[in-house]
């Protein structure tokens, strides 16, 4: 793959206006799939979780899930969206051997949920709002994995596995109006709506919206114009390009950056844009072209005949939305002050998309400042280096219990970080990181004592010195001790020590 | 002794098992029996399922004889069609794509027979994905008509109708689409009732054209057909478009049945050209018994009919496209892999290619092109349309009259390969039981004769309004009885001895 | 004649996943012809002012709970397959050589 040319980012800016659009796909936690009796849960044996209608097997037919209807009627409502007084589902006809059926339960002309809009805040504080096309449900595929080649690629693999697990779990797709306006900000702006998106149906509870498991998928939609001149008339759109199952808020990101300079590069040069899906490289940083828009694009799609309209009742609707929770801005307001964090500090959470991890870490018992301090402070720093999303790495409640470790004297800070490089290197909870690598703070006096005496004897002009009041030559033998104990003492107490056995040894 | 088994009707057998004067082991034998003799030259069953039968039937006995209180048809041998699917038989839809599939799960209907304690004997023939009017279309080679075995049986559940006729099983079920029920039923002197969609679940049928598609009974009387509609029309929770109606019993409406009052309108539409003479002579005949039975006779007008072929031959090859998508070499039936291997693309192709016959083929392509970009609305959105044209025509219709009447198909039994050629000339067997089918409304084919230039079978459709499906066989019982008294017997007494008919076909070799 | 060309035919059958031969292509562009000039009548009384009709019996709102049933076992899945590795069904790589 040939590496393409890039344009500064300013400099793209200067020349183009970049219009954004995105298409995202939310898994619904229902318990069980869409169409389907069968469970919907992540991580089992595959083909475990199935039905004769998750495989498309001959003579089966589909069943709406009701719970997955409510869901999404709740989403469509949190977006601030009409929903349809009477809607329907639809084939989408194409072949795919992750598609049982060789097509997809859909909705077309008539979705549940249209014309919306959501609020969405960038890190100087402004408020864009991003206007929602449509909100509508539909049936995941399977999961295909390809074998030979390079690992795990499609490109070269002799052959491909399907696990059909993942067919039929809920899905509904949340599709925006184009994005105008954005400029400069578009590549934030682009990470803050997923974000925000996330925010909301983590509140509604409607989903895991764990991106790095694909609860939460973003197809992003990046076409440039070039600006008019003064008196000129307004260019129309560009072509666009699709870049395809961007999986984390850091690439959706990246993606759209990387969109607008590859683009502009291939515009400033008298180059022409391909309409066409791409495919985002998290390894790399960049895109690749997929499959060129084609007439193999006709999806003959048709109202789907198993199934029947879904006409919600006045009643349902505001049942749902009396049932709502805030709104994110009003949910931002007030988290602030229950937190009684500074304008940086919030600012800080909000723009790296932590909003909800320290929300879950605070219920699950943190104080706010502790989760605050973890999740802003070692583990967004693990994620950089990582390059991975903050809260793909370790789960809210053992955040929580890690920072109540620390709070209970059990651990220090030191110690506090090798238990979470061993939570998030999979051995377990804080409590069996601490208990496996027995990384639990001496606490036991007697032990610190007789480490403490045997230091002090062992340096006597240290000793005199602290006898004679100079306390800061306590350090060295604070420095001892800590070896001695291997880093499990706390040093405050080691030092408390110290000081009282410099005057009885 | 043997010999009287298989020409009970359903219900008589049903009440002779009661008695304890048969067992259901003897009555499974009996017709496992006549399979064995006949079905060389009548080719009505794709497998025969002996073991699972007589495993079945012991079962049975052994509760009837601890005193258990079973169903009227407990103990009865069924004959199924291909078209459902079977965890203990192989399901193929008559297709060479499916051959020798053996489904992990029961069709809802076929688990309610057995609930109900009718033995199922095995899969009978049909049009491959019951696309046809003949079973010419089999991949599994056609199936005789036991009238006179160069013709065709009907289509697409020939084989169904025909082991009824061929008295192989005292009933079957089968599935009506266009009329593959109740053409099967007229060119073999049977009943066969579809009933209103969504009165029987689709659960478990092999997908046509899903918004078509009706499971019903295939039988010799109308009592039998309506006996074993009251076991099949349950509301499923499998199926979204099944009905959840509280439903009178069939059966009664046939021991109950009188027609006196009764308004029957007549298809202008569908009495005249382009139906043989014989078939229009047994339809009005049957008609002037009716009328004599106190019937009152009216003619009736279905300007839209006129469009319901072109509708449906839009609306099911569209519908049919899609569902038979699944058959793509992944989860079940025939992988073919082209020479030197090819992409996951290239199998499908090719597999599709080779295990989809000619027919099947034809329709997949109309229905892909009747759904392709720039022709849906034209096609497909008009044929929906034409849908709700014969709907309104049905409505005024019922507004004016209980049960509408015509000729269940435009001519007897045409002779095997005569049509085959002539995709058109084939399609338009379906124009008398298409518009039901369109308008989702029930519909019987019962014997009405036989055409005097040939001497093959005839039958009557009546077709009721929607969940009005009692009216078929109150109107059907009564006109059995009229007809039969006139026989002297019932209409396949009088068909030709079919071993002598094997024999003759063998010599003539 | 509406003029359906052997073109338009293998791009369907392409649409539709059938490798038809350049026979059954032929014979099929003649049959398709002749098949949509005769259903094209439809078009004559579908006017504007005429509702479309899906499904025969209007129903709405069937939904079924959100309750787990009975699943098929991994054998049971498996074992109409043509090809699979014990618990995935296989399928022949996706993407050709060139691709």
């Amino acid at each position: 793959m040939a590496r393409a040319e890039l344009m500064d980012f300013d400099k793209a800016l200067e020349l183009f206006e970049p219009v954004m659009g995105f298409e995202v796909h939310v898994e619904l936690n229902t318990k069980t799939k869409m169409f389907s009796d069968a469970p919907n849960v992540f991580g089992s044996e595959p083909n475990t979780n199935i039905t004769p209608t998750c495989l498309g097997l001959p003579g089966s037919l589909p069943v709406v899930n009701a719970q997955a209807v409510r869901y999404s009627i709740s989403l469509g409502l949190a977006l601030g969206c009409e929903i349809a007084p009477s809607s329907r589902f639809a084939r989408k006809n194409y072949f795919y051997p992750d598609t049982p059926k060789n097509y997809q339960i859909s909705q077309f002309d008539e979705p549940i949920a249209f014309e919306g809009s959501v609020d969405v805040e960038l890190s100087d504080g402004s408020i864009v709002s991003v206007p929602i096309e449509r909100a509508h449900m539909e049936e995941d595929a399977g999961k295909l994995t390809h074998v030979g080649g390079s690992t795990g690629r499609i490109q070269g693999a002799e052959y491909s596995l399907v696990d059909y697990n993942r067919a039929g779990v809920p899905l509904v797709e949340i599709v925006t109006k184009p994005i105008y306006g954005a400029e400069h900000s578009s590549p934030e702006l682009a990470k803050a709506y997923v974000s925000t998106i996330r925010d909301i149906v983590v509140s509604l509870g409607i989903s895991d919206a764990k991106m790095e498991r694909g609860n939460l998928r973003c197809d992003a939609n990046v076409s440039l114009r070039p600006r008019a001149a003064a008196g000129e008339p307004v260019a129309p759109l560009g072509t666009r390009t699709e870049t395809k199952n961007v999986n984390s808020l850091r690439s959706v990101e990246r993606a759209v950056r990387y969109e607008i300079q590859r683009q502009a590069a291939i515009l400033a040069k008298g180059g022409s844009i391909t309409q066409e899906t791409r495919h985002w490289h998290e390894d790399t940083g960049e895109t690749s072209a997929g499959r060129p828009k084609s007439d193999a694009d006709d999806y003959r799609y048709f109202p789907e005949p198993d199934l029947l309209p879904v006409v919600p009742s006045a009643e349902l609707i505001e049942e749902l939305r009396s049932a709502l929770p805030e709104p994110p801005a009003a949910r931002r307001r007030r988290l602030k002050a229950e937190w009684g964090f500074t304008d940086l500090e919030f600012q800080d959470i909000n723009n790296a998309g932590l909003l909800t991890e320290i929300t879950e870490t605070v219920a699950a018992g943190a104080t706010p400042a502790a989760a605050r301090k973890w999740w802003t402070g070692e583990i967004a720093r693990i994620a950089n280096t990582s390059d991975a999303d903050a809260a793909s790495l370790v789960s809210p409640a053992d955040v929580a219990a890690l920072a109540n470790l620390v709070d209970a004297g059990t651990l220090t800070d030191r110690l506090a970080r090798q238990v979470l490089e061993g939570v998030i290197a999979g051995e377990g909870t804080p409590q069996e990181v601490v208990d496996a690598r027995g990384l639990a703070v001496v606490s036991d006096d007697g032990a610190l004592i007789a480490a403490i005496d045997e230091a002090l004897l062992g340096q006597p002009d240290v000793l005199a010195k602290i006898r004679d009041g100079k306390v800061q030559a306590a350090g060295a033998v604070i420095g001892a001790v800590m070896k001695a104990m291997k880093g499990q003492a706390d040093a405050a107490r080691v030092r408390e020590l110290v000081l009282e056995r410099a005057q009885q040894v | 002794m043997s010999d009287d088994i298989i020409r009970l009707s359903a219900s008589e057998l049903g009440e002779r098992l009661a008695a304890h004067e048969i067992s259901a082991v003897e009555a499974t034998q009996a017709s496992l029996d006549r399979i064995a003799a006949v079905d060389g030259g009548v080719n009505a069953f794709l497998h025969v399922a002996t073991d699972a039968a007589l495993t079945a039937a012991r079962d049975i006995d052994r509760r009837r004889g601890s005193g258990e209180k079973l169903g009227p048809l407990a103990g009865v041998p069924i004959a199924v069609k291909d078209v459902l699917v079977t965890t203990d038989m192989p399901t193929t839809a008559g297709s060479r794509i499916l051959e020798g599939w053996v489904p992990p799960y029961d069709a809802t209907s076929v688990r309610l027979v057995r609930e109900a304690g009718l033995i199922p004997i095995g899969k009978t023939n049909m049009d491959e994905f019951a696309m046809g009017s003949s079973t010419e279309h089999s991949a599994y080679g056609p199936t005789h008509n036991p009238w006179a075995l160069d013709r065709i049986p009907g289509g697409s559940g020939g084989g169904s109708a025909a082991a009824v006729a061929a008295f192989e099983a005292p009933i079957a079920l089968g599935s009506d689409t266009g009329g593959s029920i109740r053409q099967p039923a007229h060119v073999t002197g049977t009943v066969g009732v579809k009933p209103t969609y969504g009165a029987v679940s689709r659960y478990g049928a092999i997908a046509m054209a899903s918004s078509l598609d009706q499971i019903g009974p295939v039988s010799r009387t109308v009592l039998d057909s309506a006996l074993l509609h009251d076991i099949i029309g349950k509301h499923d929770h499998h199926d979204s478009t099944s009905l959840r109606d509280r439903w009178p019993s069939m059966a009664e409406a046939v021991r109950t049945a009188d027609v006196s009052g009764m308004r029957i309108g007549v298809i202008r539409q569908l009495d005249g050209e382009g139906f043989q003479q014989g078939v229009l002579d047994r339809f009005h005949e049957s008609l002037a018994l009716l009328e004599k039975a106190g019937a009152e006779i009216v003619e009736v007008n279905t300007p839209n009919f006129e469009y319901a072929i072109s509708a449906y031959y839009l609306i099911m090859p569209a519908e049919a496209s899609s569902n038979l998508a699944k058959f793509d070499s992944v989860r079940f039936g025939l992988r073919v892999t082209p020479e030197g291997g090819g992409t996951v693309e290239d199998v499908m192709a090719a597999t599709r290619e080779a295990g989809f016959g000619a027919e099947v083929k034809r329709r997949i392509i109309l229905g892909t092109y009747a759904l392709s970009a720039g022709y849906y609305d034209a096609y497909y959105g008009s044929a929906q349309k034409v849908r709700t044209l014969v709907q309104r025509d049905f409505n005024a219709a019922f507004a004016q009259v209980d049960v509408v009447a015509s000729p269940t198909a435009p001519t007897t039994a045409f002779k095997l390969g005569e049509k085959s050629d002539d995709p058109m000339a084939m399609y338009l067997n379906d124009i008398a039981t298409i518009p039901a089918n369109l308008a989702g409304v029930p519909g019987i084919s019962l014997p009405a004769g036989l055409a005097a230039e040939d001497g093959l079978p005839v039958g009557i459709q009546f077709v009721a309004p929607a969940r009005a499906d009692e009216r078929l066989y109150t109107v059907g019982g009564a006109l059995e009885k009229l007809l039969e008294a006139e026989w002297g017997g019932r209409l396949l007494d009088q068909a030709p001895d079919l071993t002598q008919l094997i024999a003759a076909q063998e010599g003539a070799r | 004649m509406s003029g359906i060309s052997a073109e338009q035919v293998a791009h369907i059958a392409n649409l539709a996943r059938i490798d038809l031969s350049p026979e059954e292509i032929a014979t099929l562009t003649a049959e398709l012809d002749q098949i949509v000039d005769s259903v094209a009548k439809v078009t004559e009384v579908a006017t504007p002012d005429v509702p479309a009709t899906s499904h025969p019996i209007p129903l709405e709102n069937v939904f079924r709970d959100d309750v787990v049933g009975e699943t098929l076992t991994v054998e049971q899945a498996l074992a109409g397959a043509p090809d699979h590795d014990g618990s995935r069904f296989r399928v022949s790589a996706i993407l050709g050589e060139e691709q």
